[in-house]
C-alpha cells in the first residue's frame, strides 16, 4: 500500500505538471456552467428550480464527459510506459503489478474528482444563485457529482485494461475512442433499435432495462433518475427507471469499476516489457 | 550455494517456436564483475529480462540469492538499469528517484546520490530536458539506492562521453567492492576488456564461452602477433626464414601458436642485427569474441 501512494504521488505531480488537472477541471468547469445557463429556460414549465433542471442537464452531460476524460487519463498507463521503455525498470521494483495500477487509479480518480466537484460545484452554485435549489436538489447535485466519479472509474480502469492490451499508445488511444464510442453511443442505439422493433413486446417490459443497466453510462443515468422525481421529470427518463429495482443501477455502477480493475490487473500481468 | 547472487542452470527460453535461450549456465559471486557479450538478438537482454522476472522461461531454473526471479526477496536484492533507459519526462530527477527510493523502501540519501553520478545541479530540472547521458546518469543513481547484491547492467555505457564512462566503471568497481555481483551487457568490448573479471559470451541464445580473458585466450589457442622491423634490406630474409609475411618494406608479421611463442622469439633472436625491433601482440578480447561468436569458423 506505501508504495501504491508512492505511485500515486509521482503521477499526481505528472498530472499536474503536463496540464492534465488543469485541462480537465477547465472542460468540466466550461461545459458545465455553460449547460446550467442554457438549460435554465424551461424552469416555469416543469415547476421545479433551477438546479434541478441544471443537474438533469449536467447528467446527460456527464455520462459522454466522464468517461471521455477517464480514458483519455487512462489509456497512456501502460502504454506509455512501455512504448518510453521505463516499463521494465518499474517492474524491476518490488512493487506488484496491481499495486503499480491502484497507484494510478488513485492518482487519476483524485484528479477527476477535483474536476467534478469544481465544475458541477460551480455550475450548481450558479444555477442554485439565480434560480433557487431546495435540499432535494442539493442531494441531485452531490449524487451527481458521486456518480459521475464512479463513472470516470469505470472508464479508467477499462482504460487501463486496454492500454495493457494493445501493442503501443497510438492503438490504446484509439481503441478507447471505440470503447468510448460503443458504451456511450452505440449502445444506447442499438438498444433504441431493438424496442423499436419489438414494439412494446416482452422485451421492451422484461428484459430492455436489465441490458440497459448493465451499461455503466445508462446504469449512471438511471441512478440519477430514478433517485430524484424531479430530475426523472425534466429529463423525461422516468420510463426505465421505474422497471427496475432501485439496487439495480447502484449495483451496476459499484460493479463495474471493481470488474474493471480485476480485468486491468489480468491484462497487465500478461505484459512482457 | 543458497546465497549466491545469481544462480542459473539449464535455461531454456522460447519465443513463439523459436528458442532464444538454449540451456545456459551462469554463476556470478559477490564482487565478482561479470561481462556479457554477444551479437544483436543474441538473448542478452532476454536473459536480463528473465532474470528480473519480467518473463517467464521454460526450462531449468534460476536463482537471485536463493529466491525466484520476480519475488519480493529477488527484486529487493537487484538492481536493474535498461538499455537506453527512460523516464517520465514531466518529472524531475529528484522526484523520479524518489518514487525509486519509496518503491524500493529505501531511506536514502536522494541528493548524495545524485550528486555522486553527476546530476547535483540538474536534480530539479525535468528529465524531458536532460540530454541522453544525463539519463543514463539518473539511470545509473538508482541502480544504487539500497545497496543492491546483483546489478544487471544492459549497455550502461551506450550514449556516454569517454569522461563519463570512466566515472561509470569507477561506479561499477565501488558497487563490485561493496559485494555486488555485477552484470554487465555489451557491445563495447575494449572497454569491459580491461574492467570486468570474467567474460561470458553468447551466441544465438547459446552460452559458447564463460572464462577469465586468460583463459580465454588459452582454450581459443589463438595465435601470437609478432611483428618483426628488419633492419636494412633483411626484411625478405627474415620472412622466408620464419615463414612470415611482408607488410610492408621493412616489416615482417609473424604468427604462432602460444606454445611456439618462446622458439620463434629465440630464432629471431638468432638472425642478430638483421631484426632491428620486434613488437609482441597477444590476441584481445576482440579476436577471441570473434572466434568465440562463430565469425571465424565458416
Amino acid at each position: 500500500m506505501r508504495r501504491a501512494f508512492a505511485i500515486a504521488r509521482a503521477e499526481m505531480l505528472i498530472l499536474r505538471r503536463n496540464r492534465w488537472l488543469f485541462m480537465a477541471t477547465l472542460i468540466m468547469l466550461a461545459f458545465a456552467l455553460a449547460l446550467s445557463f442554457a438549460g435554465s429556460a424551461p424552469t416555469g414549465t416543469l415547476g421545479v428550480d433551477m438546479l434541478t433542471v441544471s443537474v438533469a442537464s449536467m447528467t446527460t452531460l456527464s455520462v459522454y464527459l466522464a468517461p471521455l476524460l477517464a480514458l483519455m487519463m487512462g489509456f497512456d498507463t501502460v502504454a506509455g510506459d512501455r512504448d518510453r521503455g521505463s516499463l521494465a525498470l518499474l517492474l524491476a521494483y518490488p512493487a506488484g503489478r496491481a499495486e503499480i495500477l491502484l497507484g494510478k487509479l488513485m492518482a487519476h480518480l483524485a484528479a477527476l474528482s477535483v474536476a467534478m466537484c469544481i465544475g458541477f460545484g460551480a455550475a450548481g452554485a450558479v444555477a442554485a444563485w439565480f434560480g433557487g435549489a431546495g435540499t432535494e436538489s442539493f442531494m441531485a447535485l452531490g449524487r451527481l457529482v458521486l456518480t459521475s466519479i464512479l463513472l470516470g472509474a469505470v472508464f479508467l480502469v477499462l482504460g487501463y485494461a486496454l492500454s495493457a492490451l494493445s501493442s503501443s499508445a497510438t492503438a490504446a488511444a484509439g481503441l478507447s475512442a471505440g470503447v468510448w464510442l460503443v458504451f456511450v453511443v452505440l449502445y444506447d442505439l442499438g438498444l433504441l433499435g431493438a424496442v423499436v422493433m419489438d414494439s412494446g413486446g416482452v422485451f421492451t417490459q422484461k428484459i430492455f432495462p436489465w441490458v440497459m443497466v448493465a451499461n455503466p453510462a445508462d446504469a449512471f443515468r438511471l441512478w440519477n433518475v430514478a433517485a430524484s422525481e424531479s430530475v426523472a421529470l425534466s429529463s423525461g427518463m422516468a420510463g426505465a427507471a421505474r422497471a427496475l429495482p432501485g439496487w439495480a443501477a447502484p449495483l451496476s455502477l459499484v460493479l463495474w469499476p471493481a470488474l474493471g480493475f480485476l480485468l486491468a490487473c489480468a491484462a497487465f500481468r500478461r505484459v512482457e516489457p | 550455494m543458497d546465497n549466491s547472487p545469481l544462480q542459473i542452470r539449464a535455461l531454456d527460453k522460447f519465443r513463439g517456436k523459436t528458442q532464444v535461450l538454449h540451456g545456459i549456465d551462469l554463476d556470478i559471486a559477490p564482487g565478482e564483475r561479470l561481462a556479457l557479450l554477444g551479437h544483436n538478438g543474441a538473448g542478452k537482454s532476454t536473459l536480463i529480462k528473465a532474470v528480473l522476472g519480467l518473463i517467464r522461461h521454460e526450462g531449468g531454473s534460476i536463482r537471485i540469492c536463493g529466491a525466484a526471479p520476480g519475488s519480493a526477496t529477488a527484486r529487493a536484492a537487484t538492481a536493474f538499469l535498461p538499455e537506453a533507459v527512460s523516464f517520465h519526462p514531466a518529472l524531475t530527477g529528484h522526484e523520479q528517484l524518489s518514487l525509486f527510493a519509496r518503491l524500493a523502501g529505501e531511506r536514502a540519501d536522494i541528493n548524495g546520490l545524485l550528486e555522486r553520478v553527476g546530476l547535483g545541479e540538474a536534480m530539479h530540472r525535468r528529465i524531458g530536458a536532460y540530454s541522453k547521458g544525463m539519463r543514463q546518469r539518473l539511470g545509473l543513481a538508482q541502480v544504487l539506492l539500497g545497496r543492491p547484491k546483483l546489478a544487471l547492467l544492459d549497455e550502461p555505457t551506450s550514449g556516454l562521453d569517454p569522461i563519463s564512462r570512466q566515472d561509470l566503471y569507477a561506479i561499477i568497481n565501488e558497487l563490485a567492492e561493496q559485494g555486488a555481483a555485477v552484470l554487465i551487457a555489451s557491445h563495447a568490448l575494449t572497454e569491459v576488456e580491461a574492467r570486468t573479471d570474467r567474460i561470458a559470451i553468447l551466441r544465438k541464445g547459446v552460452k559458447v564461452a564463460d572464462d577469465t580473458l586468460a583463459g580465454l585466450s588459452a582454450q581459443a589457442g589463438l595465435p601470437v602477433k609478432l611483428r618483426v622491423q628488419a633492419s636494412g634490406a633483411h626484411a625478405d630474409r627474415i620472412a622466408v626464414e620464419t615463414g612470415g609475411r611482408r607488410i610492408n618494406g621493412a616489416s615482417v608479421e609473424v604468427l604462432c601458436s602460444p606454445q611456439d611463442k618462446m622458439a620463434e622469439l629465440r630464432k629471431i633472436a638468432a638472425m642478430g642485427d638483421a631484426v632491428a625491433d620486434i613488437d609482441m601482440v597477444p590476441p584481445r578480447l576482440e579476436d577471441l569474441y570473434r572466434h568465440y561468436s562463430g565469425e571465424d569458423r565458416k
